[in-house]
């Protein structure tokens, strides 16, 4: 699934307090606290590679304002025939 | 398929460490951010010189997702830059320090009330008045209900986790029945310390709020609803349409003695079912509108076309200053209020801005009493005086007292022959008039108080001794009275003048 995925978190280690709202919110469950320590003294969430859908839920179940950043796949403009034989992207 | 990636948390990761750091490691081309650290939010927060990235909440705690929704919403609406959050006494209090928006830190419970006033002075701004439940339904309940009443337009919103969380614990207006705190170890009893509050359906009984819904930060789909019901209070206010409430149910782990995602499932299980979710209010408020008929001031005093005459001449006084700044200070009985309203009353005549606030204790007469007076070009923001710019002292106790509040190059009229003897005089210029005994001889010592206005009048030409009689003519019904109170003008004027001949002065470097 690796590179599938339709999204991507990036964690800030630094900014999170492992409090692990993010891996119980996860949906497809795809985050989880990690082994390490940061400066704060917590285990940061992280990303475990696979199955992010985007969907942004950890984002807002995050309370930290910084720590979650949530890519998801560009949409890649699709191209459609016209009846002029010309092509154009859909909207 | 789902059930592979499961990994439950504690355990080792399987896989390679992954410790990102600030910057993305995510290929920009394939992906774009959808969601990230809103811009409503300062980079940096400058509260501690260490760990300026995160905010000074508990891990789990549910003010910092209050504070996303916010700024999501003021960001998605663009009101960033029109927006003032009225923070809060409670764990809250350092709102400032996080929102990159106008920020006022106010006394505790007090947020509605100092809102109101942004408000009312600001129409065009966004004001929020984001409170806790120790804050609003404890010590706040009288603010937060009467600017409800009012149906103030602004936007407040009400974190309850049921808890003190701050000072460590104590049982809220909003603690469960059956709760343990640290002031209620057994769990909260009605029988002695009443029911929980519900805040938001208590302020659905009143006819102005436009908006009240109760949501709760308790698992992915009431987060959604709070994100949508924040975003609609803000854009409620921003429609100008009035008061909106929206109170969030929050975790409190620390507090609660649990961990974050146990506290998240204590909301849902526990808090829900005592305090419903809902949408308690959704609609504009019908306001009767109650036509006030715009008059102008000699309208509103009832004066004919013969004082028109007067307050032209009046008005052609000129005022040399922006605003001044008197206070007059005696005891009850001397004609300290009465003398602080004649000084509005004329200002008004002369079409100046003008407030008087008068200070009392219950003595009413013989105990001490002063009055503050404003006289402005501009519309005055408070009627309170802490730095007069001038000080009418009617006796030695209001002179100790007053005088170094008196602003460097002010006036201080003092009623008396002479100052006391071991009075250090301030970087005012001071005048000591012997009004009582020129009253005296007058016929009525009562009249000290217009001594000292004319001694005003003549000393600081802020107002027209022409309108001054005007005035008096108009308060005082006693024909023998108004002749006494004509001469004692007249003598409180004509006493400054022999002063400024003489140069008999008490500031060291004189006047003229």
């Amino acid at each position: 699934m690796a590179g599938a995925a339709r999204g991507n978190v990036v964690v800030n280690a630094e900014e999170c307090k492992g409090c692990g709202l993010c891996v119980e919110s996860c949906p497809p469950h795809c985050l989880e606290l990690g082994a390490e320590l940061n400066a704060y003294g917590a285990h940061p969430a992280h990303y475990t590679g696979h199955d992010c859908t985007g969907c942004g839920i950890c984002f807002y179940c995050c309370p930290e304002p910084g720590s979650i950043t949530v890519y998801r796949v560009k949409a890649k403009p699709k191209a459609v025939a016209v009846p002029g034989g010309e092509y154009a992207p859909a909207l | 398929m789902e059930a592979e990636s499961v990994i439950s948390a504690g355990e080792a990761p399987p896989k390679a460490e992954r410790r990102e750091p600030a910057g993305p490691a995510v290929n920009e081309g394939e992906y774009e951010v959808i969601h990230s650290k809103s811009p409503v939010f300062y980079d940096l927060y400058e509260r501690k010189t260490e760990l300026k990235q995160q905010t000074h909440y508990c891990p789990g705690c549910g003010h910092g997702v209050v504070h996303k929704l916010i700024a999501e919403a003021l960001e998605e609406l663009g009101l960033q830059d029109k927006t003032i959050i009225v923070s809060p006494v409670g764990c809250s209090v350092f709102a400032y320090y996080y929102f990159d928006v106008g920020n006022v830190q106010v006394a505790h419970g007090r947020a509605p009330a100092a809102a109101t006033g942004i408000k009312r002075a600001c129409p065009d701004k966004i004001v929020i008045s984001y409170q806790g439940d120790g804050d609003l339904a404890a010590i706040g309940t009288a603010e937060i209900v009467h600017a409800a009443n009012r149906g103030e337009k602004i936007a407040v919103f009400f974190v309850n986790n049921a808890i003190y969380g701050m000072t460590g614990g104590q049982m809220a207006p909003t603690t469960l029945v059956g709760q343990k705190s640290t002031t209620s170890p057994f769990g909260r009893r009605p029988e002695n310390e009443g029911f929980p509050i519900h805040m938001a359906e208590m302020l659905a009984t009143l006819e102005a709020p436009a908006y009240i819904e109760r949501v709760a930060l308790s698992d992915n789909k009431n987060i959604m609803k709070a994100r949508r019901a924040i975003r609609k209070a803000l854009e409620i206010q921003k429609n100008g349409s009035g008061f909106s409430f929206v109170e969030i149910l929050s975790p409190c782990p620390t507090i609660w003695g649990k961990d974050p995602v146990e506290a998240r499932k204590w909301v849902l299980e526990k808090m829900i079912p005592a305090f419903a979710l809902n949408v308690f209010r959704d609609r504009i408020p019908s306001v009767p509108k109650i036509e006030v008929p715009q008059r102008s001031v000699t309208e509103v005093l009832e004066l004919g076309a013969e004082v028109e005459e007067n307050s032209t001449s009046a008005a052609r006084h000129v005022h040399h200053f922006k605003d001044v700044k008197i206070k007059i200070a005696g005891f009850g009985g001397q004609g300290v209020l009465l003398l602080g309203q004649l000084l509005t009353e004329m200002g008004m005549r002369e079409s100046l801005e003008v407030s008087w606030l008068p200070s009392y204790g219950p003595e009413m007469r013989s105990g001490s009493a002063h009055c503050h007076v404003c006289l402005s070009k501009d519309r005055i923001g408070s009627p309170l005086v802490s730095q007069p710019d001038v000080l009418i002292a009617m006796n030695e106790f209001s002179l100790r007292k007053f005088a170094p509040e008196v602003v460097s190059g002010g006036v201080i009229l003092y009623n008396g022959a002479t100052l006391p003897a071991d009075f250090a005089a301030p970087a005012a210029q001071v005048v000591a008039i012997p009004a009582a005994e020129i009253a005296d001889k007058l016929g009525s010592t009562k009249a000290a108080n217009i001594v000292m206005l004319g001694a005003l009048l003549e000393e600081t030409e802020c107002l027209s001794s022409g309108t001054a009689v005007t005035v008096l003519e108009d308060k005082v019904k006693k024909v023998e009275l108004l002749e006494i109170d004509r001469k004692a003008l007249s003598a409180g004027r004509l006493f400054i003048d022999d002063q400024a001949h003489l140069g008999a002065v008490s500031q060291p470097d004189g006047f003229a």
